[in-house]
C-alpha cells in the first residue's frame, strides 16, 4: 500500500510520483514525498508516503499535517504532535506564545486567563481592534484558529493561583509562565516546581526597549528555565513594547520546543 | 557561618531563617523562588527554615512585565 493524501491505494511496481498525481490531483503544484518536499519525479517503494497540495487551496486537515511535517521534518513533528502546553496568562507573552507554538504544531494549548481585551493591550499582545471587550481567551482561541484549525486549544476563563493550577494544568508536559504580575509569576514557578516536577519556562526583565542583547535563557534550579534579564521591571516611564516582550515570548516558544523534543 | 547564593560565597549571622536572609537582600519574599539544597521551599515555610552553615540557595526574585 501507498498513502496518497492519507488514502490507502494498492502499491505497484514502477510507480513513479508524478503519475500518481496526474491520476489523484493533477492540478496539485506541491509534492511531499515521506515528509519532504520534492521537485523531481521518484520512483515510488511499497509503504511511501505521498500528498499532493494545491498552491492557495485551503489544505484539509491531513494535508495541512503533511506540510507542517514538510516544514519541521518528520522527526520533530512526531515528538511534537501529542504535546501539550500549559500557558498561564494570555498578555503579551501568553498571546505571542501560543501563536508561534500554533505555528509549530504543537497538539494541544491550555490557555488560562481572566482578562478582557483592552486597547492599551494592541501595542504588544496580539489581538485586533475589533476584539476589545472579548476575554482574552476567547479572543486568542479565534486568532490560533486561524492559524491552524486542526490543534486542540483548551481555553480556561479564571484566575490561576496555587489552589487550581494542579487541576487545570495536570495533562501538560511544560507550563509557560506568562504573567505579568510578579506575585502571580512567584506562585506559579513554586508551584510547578515543588508540586509538578516538570519544566517550566517563565520570564523576567523584558520592559523597555533597550539592550534587547541582554535577554538571554538561564536554569537556575531543575527544571526552571527563565528568560530576561532579570532586573528590567515595568514601571512609570519603562513600558513594555512589542518587540522585548515579543522575542522573550518566541525565547520562551524556542525553549519549549527544545524541551519535547528531549522528551 | 558561611552561604551560597547563587553560585558565590557569603557570610551571615547565626540563627537566620530564609525570611531573614530575604530580609538582608532587600527582597520581597512574594516575588522569589527558594531553592535551598537543591530542594523548593515553598513561601509558608519561610520563617521557619532555619539556615545552616554550608547551605547553597539559588534565589530568583522576579520582576513586573508580561
Amino acid at each position: 500500500m501507498i498513502k496518497v493524501n492519507e488514502k490507502d491505494i494498492p502499491f505497484k511496481d514502477g510507480m513513479t510520483l508524478i503519475q500518481l498525481r496526474k491520476k489523484h490531483k493533477p492540478d496539485a503544484d506541491i509534492m511531499v514525498y515521506n515528509g519532504f518536499p520534492v521537485v523531481k519525479d521518484i520512483t515510488l517503494n511499497d509503504q511511501d508516503q505521498v500528498c499532493f497540495i494545491r498552491r492557495g487551496e485551503i489544505p484539509k486537515a491531513e494535508e495541512m499535517k503533511q506540510l507542517m511535517i514538510s516544514r519541521h521534518s518528520p522527526e520533530i513533528y512526531e515528538k511534537i504532535e501529542n504535546k501539550c502546553i500549559g500557558i498561564a496568562g494570555a498578555g503579551g507573552l501568553g498571546s505571542s506564545l501560543a501563536i508561534a507554538l500554533a505555528r509549530l504544531s504543537v497538539g494541544k494549548l491550555v490557555i488560562v486567563d481572566f482578562d478582557v481585551v483592552e486597547p492599551s493591550n494592541l501595542n504588544r499582545q496580539q489581538y485586533f481592534i475589533d476584539q476589545i471587550g472579548m476575554f482574552k481567551v476567547d479572543a486568542l482561541k479565534a486568532g490560533l484558529e486561524k492559524v491552524n484549525p486542526f490543534l486542540d486549544v483548551e481555553t480556561v476563563n479564571q484566575k490561576l493561583d496555587a489552589d487550581n493550577i494542579g487541576d487545570t494544568f495536570k495533562g501538560c508536559d511544560v507550563i509557560a509562565e506568562c504573567f505579568d504580575n510578579p506575585e502571580s509569576k512567584s506562585i506559579i514557578v513554586e508551584f510547578v516546581l515543588s508540586e509538578f516536577k516538570k519544566p517550566v519556562v517563565a520570564v523576567s526583565g523584558i520592559a523597555g526597549f533597550e539592550n534587547i542583547h541582554e535577554l538571554t535563557c538561564r536554569n537556575p534550579m531543575k527544571n526552571f528555565y527563565l528568560i530576561g534579564d532579570g532586573v528590567t521591571a515595568a514601571a512609570p516611564g519603562m513600558g513594555l513594547m512589542a518587540p522585548k516582550v515579543g522575542i522573550a515570548a518566541h525565547m520562551q516558544a524556542g525553549k519549549i520546543l527544545e524541551l519535547l523534543l528531549k522528551m | 557561618m558561611d552561604i551560597v547564593l547563587n553560585g558565590e560565597g557569603m557570610v551571615i549571622d547565626d540563627g537566620f531563617v530564609i525570611t531573614d536572609l530575604l530580609e538582608k537582600l532587600n527582597q520581597d519574599s512574594k516575588r522569589v523562588v527558594v531553592e535551598l539544597n537543591q530542594n523548593i521551599v515553598g513561601k509558608s515555610d519561610y520563617s521557619e527554615v532555619q539556615i545552616n552553615d554550608g547551605d547553597s540557595f539559588e534565589i530568583i526574585q522576579f520582576v513586573p512585565g508580561g
